[in-house]
């Protein structure tokens, strides 16, 4: 990547600068003269120009790419290609046709020439206009740790006005001068530099300090690694908790439709999983449609697709209700077991239409990348997963408190013949409570068709753990839901490190077996005789 | 007196679900034979009282001992049951799969192990006994009628008969008239007073008419304590009682 | 006491169905070996083997018919006990392969060579003794059924909730039986078997003699949880189903009767396992998946609910379908499926049997039926 990247710059220096090119042409050709010593001289004088057009030559000459055509001496680079080999010109890149394996000959180095080519590269990449290529090149000496590298770090350094750039700069030095010969002062300053940077290459870094440099560096060295590796276990942690934050919004996201069907009405919906298939299919359908015609509104689609398969789903959910479950309230299991059979019809229907395999679902560009938070690597798509889950979550519970639909659905589950005295048409509320619990399971799809594979079996993944996540949270409680699947999310996400993944989430099974043992109402049960009845 | 010699004893019972104290320090006690009727305004507690006796509800804090020692705070309902506590619940609940003999097959007094009903059979005085129920009850025709098909009379003194199947000590009958014609229930007092002889009765009621047939002790519950106890006549000269139940 | 504890259980139906085993059991045998392969009534071992996994399924069915038809516990997770009982006698089977395996090692089975395993894990020991994995065929459901019973039943875990920690428990499984490291062959389970008690397992004469060691297991099944139902302890289990609280005030521990009905139920599910695993040939970790559970519910719930021979009858018809569906028209078999639940459910609470009796009782000679109104008091 790196080196595609200066190629890159290079090129587009080397077009933008044509006349810099033709002084170092005469130089390059000097490479592929005489002997070993002769072609260290050329480099120094390459080097000496400062000028990063000189940066692919000697990145070719150091991976042994360099060649010199022996029809008329110039030195071009050769890559394999079919049988023979691909030629180009080192400064400008340009195409030089193919040639004969044996019509070129390769500019050969030794040790001491290596160590040349890498300061030399290190100075030209450190002197770069470019921000960005000077801070690689300081990460690349951070790694390589080249003793060379130090005069030309200090000469960038004393140039150097980017804080970033001087930052990586001095860590690079500073990893340098860990492996040099330098005073013990020089070297615990490095140790310093090194602590305050505290990530795992650094934690290497000192490490290697630890155990090599003198008495007084071993010891400043092993305290600044007792600092790192508890700032590293911080990080850990924390970054834990993120992906636990994220698995648990997406259970939230699965569980939150069922914590409506289930735990406000009752209603044990088997079926729940197709609600969610059934909205990563039409976010699936939406983005064709905006493939189609207006793809360069792409990245709007999954906000058209979220009222699309909220009333996809929803629709299908008021059909179910209306045709089947309500005949069946009162018999939980009966339900349970009508309510599977649909989602094995809804499957295979799906099946037909779109075919068994995968769909593509893309992710707009806003949904796409990740950033950095200290230690922690967050990608843009989990981050608006989890503000969508707690978005709909906060949107539910405004619906369900604020609203007069909220109250009608309150009151027809807790008291039906009451209700339906007070002219609550209670069927009505029956079949739009359902319709919302299935258009939220809708919701939960357009964001999971982000993360997941979108075929007919997306709804059976996730179907056990939403049934886990509310009955673990308490029935009929929404925060019990919020609460467990953030909890359920967190400890699969600390156990998976120690036990793996399967047997992570096996434990988790387990766990939550033995927890309906003890609180068969779950985590915020209702106490009381209400509940007995 | 004692704990020693009394067949039931609560002492300072308190029970409340999610705030709200159902009962509150109740105590009482009933004597071997007694038979006790127990009234009180709605919410004062009474099921609640017989939810504790019998296990279905672990009391907060309190006492209550069975026959002076037994601990019943400790005890699972099958456990209370098989001391010799039975309980009648005011919606009458029996097997309606099972027909009216088999349901007092299952309440009469025999093993209770699994593997000991496996293997049952009745007996010839087993057989006698159920047949001497089925008279008492008058269920004697509807033996092998579905339970779930009988009248709901019928089904109370199905239930009645269930629990002179199970021959307790101690007999809970929670609301035994309520929807039942008068003559019905001019009936099965007398036959709680016919069970009154060989066993103590607590029965819970509403209907004064009724409580005052039986003419036993009366303890009146309000707000999950005990408030007045004594003789019918005695308790509804009560200014407090009076108070109670004219809701001042 | 035994006859009459037998007597007690036969009743009618139980006559007609022991009486067409026992026709199976002398039928089938002659008419795969004994008929010439071009005569119109020979059966191919192809066949033998489709009717003996009828019959597994059957027996299945009758052990959850067992604990949801007469105790109210509607399991998810009996195709767990299936498949334990299952893997149990693959474990068995994999141990007499010996060194007729692709790897050729006297000892281990082809995927723990190919895993790189050095020696036999623990628990693999003894399952080259028939008698001992025939043991473990009704211990291991069992065991594990009490235990998890143990802990349900005592907590009072009831209805919906109890099916869906039947379900977390069977996944559980599912996904440990998935992976390598358990030492149960991994995604591929246990397969390539190649004798049972020194027969050959493809000859005919072997896959006859497992579909009468079948036919057998299931009439046994069926006569024992007959017998049970019959007794006093199987209307102490209606009683539960029906009101479990009541019951206890009676002052039986309703606790044991589920755990002893639900112990008995897995390790019937087990044997079931083992007779179905020789049959046809494997046992994967697909066997725990959530549907294999429910398919079965609804074998019995086609059949008849709390009708031992309803259960029988639900398992072969709808596998029979099954098999007729996914040759004929594969697209069409889950939306066959999907509406036989949707169906069943809406339709025929009772089940074909409860249908049966309806329609009989609708005859002026016929015994009226004292049914319980639908829908009143839930399952």
């Amino acid at each position: 990547m790196h080196r595609v990247l200066s190629w890159l710059l290079a090129a587009l220096i080397a077009v933008a600068t044509p006349a810099f090119a033709a002084d170092l042409d005469p130089l390059v050709r000097a490479l592929g003269t005489g002997t070993y010593a002769d072609t260290e001289k050329a480099l120094a004088k390459l080097a000496e120009t400062g000028d990063t057009a000189a940066v692919p030559v000697i990145e070719a000459l150091q991976t042994g790419d360099l060649h010199v055509r022996k029809a008329d001496g110039a030195v071009v680079v050769a890559r394999k290609a079919g049988n023979g080999v691909a030629l180009t010109d080192p400064l400008t890149g340009a195409a030089l046709g193919e040639a004969d394996r044996s019509a070129v000959e390769k500019i050969k180095i030794n040790n001491s020439l290596r160590r040349s080519i890498s300061a030399a590269l290190g100075a030209l990449t450190l002197m770069s206009p470019n921000p960005q290529t000077r801070r690689q090149a300081a990460d690349a000496v951070f790694k390589s740790r080249d003793v060379n590298a130090l005069e030309a770090l200090d000469t960038a350094l004393a140039k150097e006005t980017d804080e970033g750039v001087r930052r990586a700069m001095f860590q690079a030095r500073a990893a340098v001068v860990l492996n040099s010969s330098a005073p013990d002062a020089d070297k615990i300053a490095a140790v310093e530099t090194l602590k305050a940077r505290g990530d795992r290459d650094a934690l290497a870094l000192l490490n290697a300090a630890a155990n090599s440099g003198g008495a007084e560096v071993k010891a400043v060295a092993e305290r600044a690694i007792a600092s790192v590796e508890q700032r590293l276990a911080l990080w850990g942690a924390a970054q834990n908790l993120w992906y636990g934050l994220s698995l648990g919004s997406v259970l939230l996201l699965a569980a939150i439709g069922l914590a409506v069907t289930f735990g406000v009405m009752g209603v044990i919906n088997m079926a729940h999983g197709e609600m969610v298939m059934i909205g990563a299919y039409a976010t699936f359908l939406v983005q064709e449609v905006f493939r189609t015609f207006a793809p360069g509104l792409f990245d709007l689609s999954i906000l058209v697709a979220l009222p699309v398969a909220f009333l996809a789903s929803g629709a299908v959910g008021v059909a179910i209700e209306r045709s089947v479950i309500r005949w069946l309230y009162g018999r939980p299991l009966e339900t349970l077991l009508a309510t599977w059979g649909l989602s094995l019809a809804l499957q295979q229907a799906v099946r037909s239409i779109f075919g068994p395999t995968n769909r593509e679902v893309g992710a707009p560009s806003w949904m796409s990348g990740a950033f950095e938070l200290g230690g922690l690597t967050i990608t843009y798509g989990r981050l608006w997963i989890v503000v969508f889950a707690f978005l709909v979550f906060a949107a539910l519970l405004v619906a369900l408190r604020k609203t007069a639909f909220g109250l009608n659905i309150r009151a027809v589950t807790q008291n039906r013949s009451m209700a339906s005295a007070m002219g609550i048409r209670t069927a009505r509320v029956d079949a739009l409570t359902f319709g919302l619990g299935s258009g939220i399971a809708g919701l939960a799809g357009v964001a999971l068709s982000q993360i997941d594979n979108v075929s007919p079996n997306l709804g059976q993944g996730y179907i056990i753990d939403s049934f886990m996540v509310v009955v673990f949270g308490g029935v009929g409680n929404l925060w019990g839901t919020l609460v467990g699947a953030l909890a359920l999310g967190s400890v699969n996400k600390f156990l998976e490190p120690y036990a793996g993944a399967v047997l992570g989430k096996i434990l988790v099974l387990i766990f939550i077996i033995l927890f309906i043992q003890r609180r068969p109402r779950g985590l915020f049960a209702l106490k009381g005789r209400a509940v007995e009845a | 007196m004692s704990a020693e010699d009394t067949l039931l004893y609560l002492d300072g019972v308190s029970v409340s679900f999610d705030g709200f104290r159902a009962l509150n320090s109740l105590s009482l006690i009933i004597e071997p034979g007694e038979m006790r009727a127990i009234i009180g305004p709605n919410g004062a507690g009474k099921t609640t009282m017989m939810d504790v006796i019998t296990g279905k509800t672990r009391p907060d804090t309190g006492t209550i001992l069975f026959e002076g020692g037994t601990d019943l705070t400790a005890l699972r309902e099958a456990g209370i049951a098989n001391l010799g506590i039975g309980r009648k619940f005011q919606r009458p609940t029996v097997f309606e799969m099972h027909t009216v003999w088999d349901n007092l097959e299952l309440a009469l007094k025999a093993p209770r192990r699994p593997l000991k009903t496996l293997t049952y059979s009745a007996t010839r005085d087993d057989r006698a006994r159920i047949e001497e129920i089925l008279d008492i009850t008058g269920l004697s025709p509807k033996r092998d009628r579905q339970a779930g098909s009988l009248s709901h009379g019928e089904k109370q003194w199905l239930e009645i008969g269930m629990l002179l199947a199970q021959d307790p000590k101690l007999l809970l009958v929670d609301e035994p008239v309520a929807g039942m014609t008068d003559a019905e229930t001019e009936q099965t007092a007398r036959l709680l007073k016919d069970i009154a002889g060989k066993h103590s009765v607590i029965v819970v009621e509403h209907d004064m008419a009724f409580v005052r047939e039986l003419g036993v002790k009366v303890t009146v519950l309000h707000e999950g304590s005990v408030l007045a106890e004594g003789s019918l006549d005695a308790v509804s000269a009560n200014q407090q009682v009076v108070d109670v139940y004219l809701g001042r | 006491m035994l006859t009459r504890f037998l007597l007690m259980g036969l009743d009618k139906k139980a006559g007609v169905l022991l009486a067409v085993l026992a026709v199976l059991a002398v039928a089938v045998p002659v008419m795969a070996l004994a008929a010439p392969p071009d005569s119109p009534w020979h059966l191919s071992t192809h066949t033998v083997a489709l009717l003996g996994k009828y019959l597994c399924f059957a027996l299945l069915a009758v052990a959850l018919d067992l604990v949801w038809g007469y105790v109210g516990i509607l399991s998810l997770g009996h195709a767990a006990f299936f498949a334990l009982g299952g893997y149990a006698m693959g474990m068995y089977l994999m141990r007499q392969i010996g060194p007729r395996g692709v790897y050729g090692h006297p000892v281990l089975p082809d995927f723990m060579v190919f895993l790189n395993w050095q020696e036999l894990p623990w628990y693999w020991h003894g399952f080259d003794q028939f008698w001992f994995a025939a043991l473990m065929v009704v211990a291991v459901p069992g065991v594990l059924a009490f235990a998890f019973g143990w802990f349900a039943f005592r907590s009072r875990v009831t209805g919906v909730y109890l099916s869906i920690i039947t379900q977390a428990l069977t996944f559980a499984l599912m996904l440990a039986f998935f992976r390598n490291d358990m030492g149960f062959g991994g995604n591929n389970g246990l397969t390539d078997f190649k004798t049972i008690l020194g027969f050959d397992i493809q000859a005919p004469e072997t896959r006859v003699g497992l579909f009468v060691a079948t036919v057998v297991a299931l009439a046994a099944g069926y006569t024992l949880a007959s017998c049970v139902v019959a007794s006093k302890l199987g209307k102490v289990l209606v009683a539960v189903r029906d009101a479990e609280s009541r019951v206890r005030f009676l002052g039986y521990e309703t606790e044991r009767y589920k755990l002893f009905a639900w112990t008995l139920s897995a390790c019937m599910a087990g044997v079931a396992g083992a007779l179905y695993v020789p049959q046809v040939g494997i046992i994967n970790p697909s066997e725990f998946s959530a549907a294999s559970s429910i398919e079965a519910v609804i074998w019995v719930a086609v059949g008849g609910r709390g009708t031992l021979a309803g259960a029988v009858l639900g398992a072969v018809l709808v596998n029979f379908g099954k098999s007729y569906f996914t040759a004929a028209l594969p697209e069409l078999w889950l939306f066959a499926l999907g509406g036989l639940f949707v169906l069943v459910t809406l339709f025929l609470p009772k089940g074909l049997l409860g249908l049966a009796a309806q329609v009989k009782g609708r005859w002026p000679s016929g015994r009226a039926m004292a049914a319980k109104p639908a829908g009143q008091k839930g399952i």
